[in-house]
């Protein structure tokens, strides 16, 4: 399940990923796109491969778009190539573009991951496009670079917040919080009731960054040119207090001993699950986690709510949202299958290509291409973030406002929620780390 | 001097040719195109990308275009503050794995080279770890090793211990991957003490025996000293096989938690996974220098003792 985020999507385990990446790599140098080799033989039709992360959910939504696209023309079969997620997918997409052995279309993230693999030289714009005046305006500067276009969204935008058990707040008469002071309030009265106040889950370590990445919508609230100054080397995470709360508030939980006793070898299965049966009440994690919590837990879809991560101020309470991924169309595409590529990225943004992928994944937050509706039976959570974009109370997450996210947050989130390491000290610690990010991507200033 | 075999014989002894090691200069009995084609593969395989990440480690590079930025690569990965912490434990892992393999190997091969019953299968137990994948072995042991649900601290509870946090635990993460580096790895060590405590002839043996030694005695004064180019072998092998240790630690802990369990190799491949090319290329040729300069003194240093004794 790839998300628009650097190190934020949930990882097979490690090992299987590295092995996963070796072959992978070794098929694309080996032979020209593998995909193409088991072709349908349609006669005269063309075949498109499409590349897309090795999460269920993510193969599933591709096949469905590749099925419903094929009912619609005949002619063009769509055949689904896999690579890993994580840093390892992001080595495939680079390698694989640098070396021309990119399949015909593939689903990469959008954002800073999506500049750092030079779309002016790999990629086909699609500015001209009529598809794209539907495409929301939130959307396009994510996978824009200089004055041209390159995307199309596949997936429904996403909200970072906390998932929280519904069950458990109302035995408990609890309300959604709205500042950081309620929520402690509310984790100490759970606690109290003998339920696990916050689920961390480590062995999965990129669920260790909400409290950080998601809190962003409360920096931009207090500190609105934080991204600009941020990107120019000025703003720092460990100087400026409103971005420090992010990690202050990982070492508040920790030290309290709200967290989960096993939340150092706990996966993000453990951790839907648990909010889902509410052996825990709160869950921070991004809203594409609803679908595979769903599909584990029925029950889930009725009892889970959603809340954006709420900050010191009450008035500015609001969503930091990640907007979906998006579906590129390599150079090396050419003649009539680049045509037949141009095809499919306007039918994944078309109303017809939102309802595809409403069958073949529950959507995580509302679809960013005008006339897509949400389908009437999205679970509770779902309608919760829609509440929050319908009074517009949503921030970009910080990665789509600037091109640099450290590679190392995760580890050092998971260090200060285990205690390992202060606030500050990671907070200082992830500056630094930002700073390579910088250089490599040649920012001025740096 | 060159081709000897167009060279036409001067002299009848001249065409002999020389017994190993008493030749002033070893004559090459091949000619020169003959090496061409291994000398092709090595030069495309090994030299080349040897001299393009020296290259490479002085640019900032996306793999897409890079810029020559002289030894910032380098200053910039000595500044790393996961750096000191992956040095220390590439350091310790090496030490460690190679402390327990050169004792267990030794104690096992002694134990399998008496008259055990099973000798021949007990061998193959102990060799068997070093055949099954070192990923599959790193998985299994996760398992194996979870705080609540592992079999190993389940075992532990039986008989009223509170076994730790193996892999999640920060003072203990190392060590438990270090552990089963050491059940894996020993088979291999055990096989080459094997071969040389069989090789010392049993007389030493009987000599001492006829002269009152103990067992002990004649283990300390006859196995240790003459299994000497064996325990040459093991510390070499292991200490280098510790130093780049890469795929167990990043199966079982992935570096973590945190940074804890972090050695130079997994904090190379964090920088390649991240997009860094240019930066762990250096880091690459760091951990390269730093192989040889423990290495080379090592073994040059083991190689005169054995020579002397």
């Amino acid at each position: 399940m790839e998300l628009p985020v650097r190190g934020i999507s949930p990882r097979p385990s490690h090992a299987v990923t590295a092995l996963v990446a070796l072959t992978t790599v070794s098929l694309g140098l080996a032979a020209c796109s593998p995909g193409s080799l088991g072709s349908s033989g349609d006669g005269d039709g063309i075949t498109l491969s499409y590349l897309v992360p090795n999460g269920a959910e993510d193969v599933a939504l591709a096949e469905q778009l590749a099925e419903d696209f094929s009912a619609a023309n005949p002619d063009i079969a769509i055949e689904v190539e896999t690579r890993p997620g994580g840093g390892d997918g992001d080595n495939v997409v680079k390698t694989r573009l640098a070396t021309g052995e990119m399949t015909d279309v593939f689903l990469y993230n959008t954002g800073s991951l999506f500049q750092a693999i030079n779309p002016d030289r790999n990629l086909v714009p699609v500015t001209g496009e009529e598809w794209v005046d539907a495409v929301d305006d939130s959307f396009l500067p994510t996978v824009s670079a200089g004055d041209d276009v390159y995307g199309a969204p596949v997936g429904s935008a996403m909200g970072g917040g906390v998932l929280y058990n519904r069950t458990v707040y109302a035995e408990l008469g609890l309300e959604v919080p709205r500042t950081w002071d309620e929520f402690m309030a509310n984790n100490a009265a759970i606690a109290e009731a003998g339920t696990t106040p916050v689920i961390q889950t480590y062995a999965d370590t990129w669920t260790s960054q909400l409290f950080v990445l998601g809190d962003f919508h409360n920096v931009a609230a207090a500190e609105p040119d934080f991204a600009e100054s941020y990107t120019d080397n000025g703003a720092k995470y460990a100087t400026s207090p409103a971005a420090l709360r992010g990690f202050e508030h990982l070492q508040e939980v920790a030290e309290a001993g709200y967290l989960n006793d096993d939340f150092a070898s706990a996966s993000y299965e453990d951790g839907l699950r648990m909010v889902a049966e509410g052996a825990g009440a709160h869950y921070p994690m991004l809203t594409n986690a609803i679908s595979p919590m769903v599909d584990a837990v029925p029950d889930a879809a009725e009892d889970v709510g959603f809340f954006a991560l709420p900050g010191d101020d009450e008035a500015s309470n609001g969503l930091t949202m990640w907007t979906p991924g998006g579906v590129y169309v390599p150079t090396t595409t050419e003649g009539e299958k680049r045509e037949a590529a141009l095809r499919f990225l306007a039918f994944v943004a078309s109303p017809e290509g939102c309802a595809s992928q409403s069958t073949g994944q529950t959507p995580s937050g509302p679809y960013l291409v005008a006339d897509c509706e949400l389908p009437a039976d999205a679970p509770t959570a779902v309608s919760d973030i829609q509440s929050y974009f319908d009074s517009g109370a949503v921030s970009p997450a910080l990665e789509f406002l600037s091109p640099i996210k450290g590679p190392a947050l995760e580890q050092i989130t998971v260090e200060v929620g285990s205690g390992i390491r202060t606030a500050v000290s990671g907070a200082e610690l992830y500056d630094e780390d930002v700073e390579k990010q910088a250089q490599q991507l040649g920012l001025e200033g740096w | 001097m060159a081709t000897t075999v167009e060279t036409p014989p001067t002299g009848q002894r001249e065409s002999r040719p020389a017994p190993p090691g008493t030749g002033r200069r070893m004559r090459s009995s091949y000619p020169y195109w003959f090496y061409l084609p291994a000398a092709a593969v090595y030069t495309a395989l090994f030299l080349l990308p040897t001299l393009a990440a020296f290259f490479f480690s002085l640019t900032r590079w996306t793999l897409f275009e890079y810029e020559f930025i002289g030894f910032d690569n380098f200053v910039q990965f000595f500044r790393e503050p996961a750096l000191v912490k992956g040095l220390t434990n590439t350091l310790i892992y090496a030490v460690v794995t190679c402390g327990l393999k050169v004792v267990l190997g030794l104690l096992l091969a002694v134990l399998l080279t008496s008259r055990v019953i099973g000798r021949g299968f007990l061998r193959s137990v102990v060799f068997f770890p070093v055949l099954v994948s070192t990923i599959g072995v790193g998985i299994t042991f996760t398992v194996l090793m979870h705080p609540s649900e592992g079999a190993i601290n389940q075992v532990l509870s039986l008989v009223g211990v509170d076994g730790p946090a193996w892999l999640t635990d920060p003072s203990w993460a190392l060590l438990s991957v270090a552990f089963v580096d050491v059940w894996k790895g020993v088979g291999l060590a055990t096989v080459i003490y094997i071969a040389g405590v069989v090789s010392i002839p049993r007389e030493y043996y009987e000599a001492a025996e006829v002269d009152g030694a103990s067992a002990l005695q004649r283990f300390r004064h006859v196995t240790l000293p003459l299994a000497r180019p064996a325990t040459v072998t093991v510390i070499i092998l292991s200490l280098i096989g510790g130093l780049r240790s890469f795929d167990l630690i990043w199966a079982m802990t992935g570096g973590g938690p945190g940074f804890t369990s972090d050695v130079i190799a997994s904090v190379i491949y964090k920088q390649y996974q991240a997009g860094f090319y240019g930066l762990s290329t250096a880091g690459n040729v760091v951990l390269f220098l730093l192989v040889s300069a423990i290495v080379v003194p090592l073994f040059w240093f083991l190689n005169r003792r054995e020579a002397e004794a």
